[in-house]
């Protein structure tokens, strides 16, 4: 217990049928770059979005989303597309 | 395109609820689920309260409810970065049955075995197809859902139809916000839940927490526990598996520079939790929201053809002891009670589902969130509960145990010193005024109730 996990060990612990296709997408890509403090970042437990400074984008690994909502409600301007994976696909917790 | 008498979306505690209630009247009912299996996407603390489940199923522990542990002791620690405060409670009375109606359970497990009854009942549960949309007709009358089926399906779309749609479909339920009867949810009215499934021996830990055969722990801790952030920490005991967490409010998350998983590792790492923790291993980790904006934000609960049930409807008791499965179970089997009647009268018009808001308004639903309406508002208010005012108690706690020779004078001029820095006689005045108010105790009465009206209605 004493040597920290990183998420994406986590991720690992965690049964997942991931989609094909992602059901996360960001509405206008330009809005990104100016806003302040990138919140969709910093909420995700999953560490799915991460920001790319040098080409001033956004990356979406769509695989680790665990569809809890967070990013959906903290972006101050509405620019995320959050929709739910295809029925069956995505984070499948066996405790839950 | 199947027609049936009813469609309920999402099979948590709320869908599984109603659909069993309407299946055990006789109705076809189809319940559908967009997990691989009822469970798949749900998640909690937690403690499972029974009232609602025994009163529908009341031999749900001879039927084999999944059930880890009931609540034999419950906790409250006060954290500051190296300290811990505490309060513990138990009694007797909780051993024998109904245990206080408190279990701690696994929702993966619990949900599939809660959807099997509703399917005995003759439930029509369909897992993996997702609601895409809600169907209309020509007045704007919900008539029945449009789902997209599972991975390589044909068709990959369908239609189902039914008069009535009870819409359960959770904290973040989108089809709802599409159907107009409720916004987006604002990051000071949600909460982020993230939690981990450890794996320890049944034996340590009934040794660990001095437990005997079923009797489990409730655990809760605040300060330190979210880095001062509004929320807390919790650690329950099930079989042999610990839950522990953090439901820490989204508006604190966005502004943080720690990121949740690393809150999780340090609350995990504190010296008065890591000892609990020790030894076990990792099963599973997951995040869930929880929607806290209380009574004040409960939106229209019915409209033509359509009912809102359980987190989608933000019916959670959002107080000091949150609870969310028992309210959307009960919601559940009232919106359930609503379209039985609607039936009845072969009207499902908005005006003849307001039943439904009228049935949660006599149950404890409405009632619990109405009397803590103010709670959301009082956390909202009063962040140095959370930030400041931990670390404050366990000093205080510390000066007034420390063994140093001091003289009994020095000792309180030093307390109220350190009160006085860290706390302030007026901070503790004005916040408690608050808080009875937003708990509604130690005698609040008509005249507090006609102030709050006057002042919410300015
Ligand atoms: C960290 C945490 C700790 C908690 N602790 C406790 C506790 O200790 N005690 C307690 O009583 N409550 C607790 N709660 C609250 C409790 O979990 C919720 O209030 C409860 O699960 C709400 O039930 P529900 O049926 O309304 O929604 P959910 O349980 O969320 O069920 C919604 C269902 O709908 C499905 N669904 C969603 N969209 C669609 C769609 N489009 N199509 C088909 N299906 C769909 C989902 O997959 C899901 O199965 C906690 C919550 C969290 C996050
Ligand atoms: S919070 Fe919204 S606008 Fe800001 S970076 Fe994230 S998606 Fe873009
Ligand atoms: S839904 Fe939750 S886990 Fe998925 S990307 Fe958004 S914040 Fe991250």
């Amino acid at each position: 217990m004493s040597k920290r996990p990183t998420v994406e060990q986590r991720l690992y612990w965690n049964e997942t049928r991931p989609d094909r296709v992602s059901h996360l997408d960001v509405r206008d890509p330009a809005r990104c770059g100016p806003c302040d403090g990138r919140p969709c970042v910093r909420v995700c437990p999953a560490e799915t979005y991460l920001w790319e400074a040098a080409d001033g984008r956004l990356v979406i690994r769509f695989e680790n989303c665990l569809e809890c909502g967070a990013c959906r409600i903290v972006c101050p301007h509405d620019n995320l597309d959050w929709r739910l994976p295809l029925g069956g696909r995505g984070i499948c917790y066996r405790y839950g | 395109m199947e027609r049936f008498d009813a469609i309920v979306v999402g099979a948590g505690p709320a869908g599984t609820t109603a659909a069993l209630v309407l299946a055990r009247s006789g109705l076809r009912v189809a319940l559908l689920e967009r997990g691989a299996y009822p469970g798949a996407k749900n998640l909690m603390g937690g403690v499972l309260y029974t009232e609602v489940l025994a009163s529908l199923v009341p031999d749900f522990r001879e039927r084999g409810a999944p059930l880890e542990r009931y609540v034999a002791r419950r906790g409250l620690s006060i954290l500051s970065a190296g300290a811990e405060t505490a309060l513990s409670f138990q009694t007797g009375a909780w051993d024998a049955p109904p245990h206080n109606h408190g279990y701690t359970v696994l929702r993966a497990r619990f949900d599939r075995w809660y959807a099997g009854l509703a399917e005995e009942a003759g439930a029509e549960l369909v897992c993996g197809v997702g609601v895409d949309r809600l169907l209309a007709d020509g007045d704007g009358t919900t008539c029945g859902v449009a789902v997209r089926m599972p991975a390589d399906a044909s068709p990959a779309e369908g239609e189902l139809r039914a008069p009535v749609v009870i819409l359960a479909d959770g904290v973040n339920s989108v089809l709802a916000e599409a159907a107009g009867l409720r916004p987006k949810p604002r990051p000071g009215h949600v909460a982020l839940g993230i939690k981990e499934t450890l794996a320890l021996p049944r034996e340590t830990i009934e040794d660990r927490f001095g437990l005997a055969g079923d009797q489990g722990v409730a655990w809760t801790y605040v300060g330190e526990a979210t880095g001062g952030r509004r929320g807390a920490g919790f650690l329950y005991t099930n079989r042999d598996t610990l839950s522990v967490g953090l439901v820490v409010y989204a508006a604190d998350l966005a502004d943080s520079d720690v990121a949740p998983a690393e809150l999780l590792d340090r609350f995990k790492e504190h010296p008065a939790v890591a000892p609990r923790l020790r030894d076990a291993e990792p099963l599973e980790y997951g995040a869930h929201l929880v929607p806290e904006g209380g009574y004040d934000r409960v939106p229209p609960l019915a409209r033509d053809g359509l009912l809102l049930a359980g987190d989608a409807a933000g019916l959670v008791g959002a107080s000091p002891r949150p609870q969310g499965s028992n309210y959307a179970m009960a919601s559940g089997e009232l919106a359930a009670r609503a379209v039985l009647e609607a039936r009845e009268a072969g009207d499902f018009s908005a005006a003849a589902l307001s039943r439904y808001r009228d049935l949660l308004a006599e149950s404890f639903v409405l009632k619990q969130l109405e009397h803590h309406r103010d709670w959301p508002g009082f956390v909202e208010r009063n962040p140095h509960v959370f930030a400041s005012w931990p670390a404050a108690l366990t000093a205080l706690v510390e000066a007034a145990l420390r063994q140093d020779g001091r003289e009994p004078q020095q000792r309180e001029a030093e307390l109220w010193d350190l009160f006085q820095r860290r706390v302030g006689v007026l901070p503790l005045a004005t916040t408690a005024v608050q808080l009875r108010n937003a708990l509604r105790i130690l005698g609040y009465g008509k005249t507090d109730r006609l102030v709050e009206y006057l002042a919410r209605n300015w």
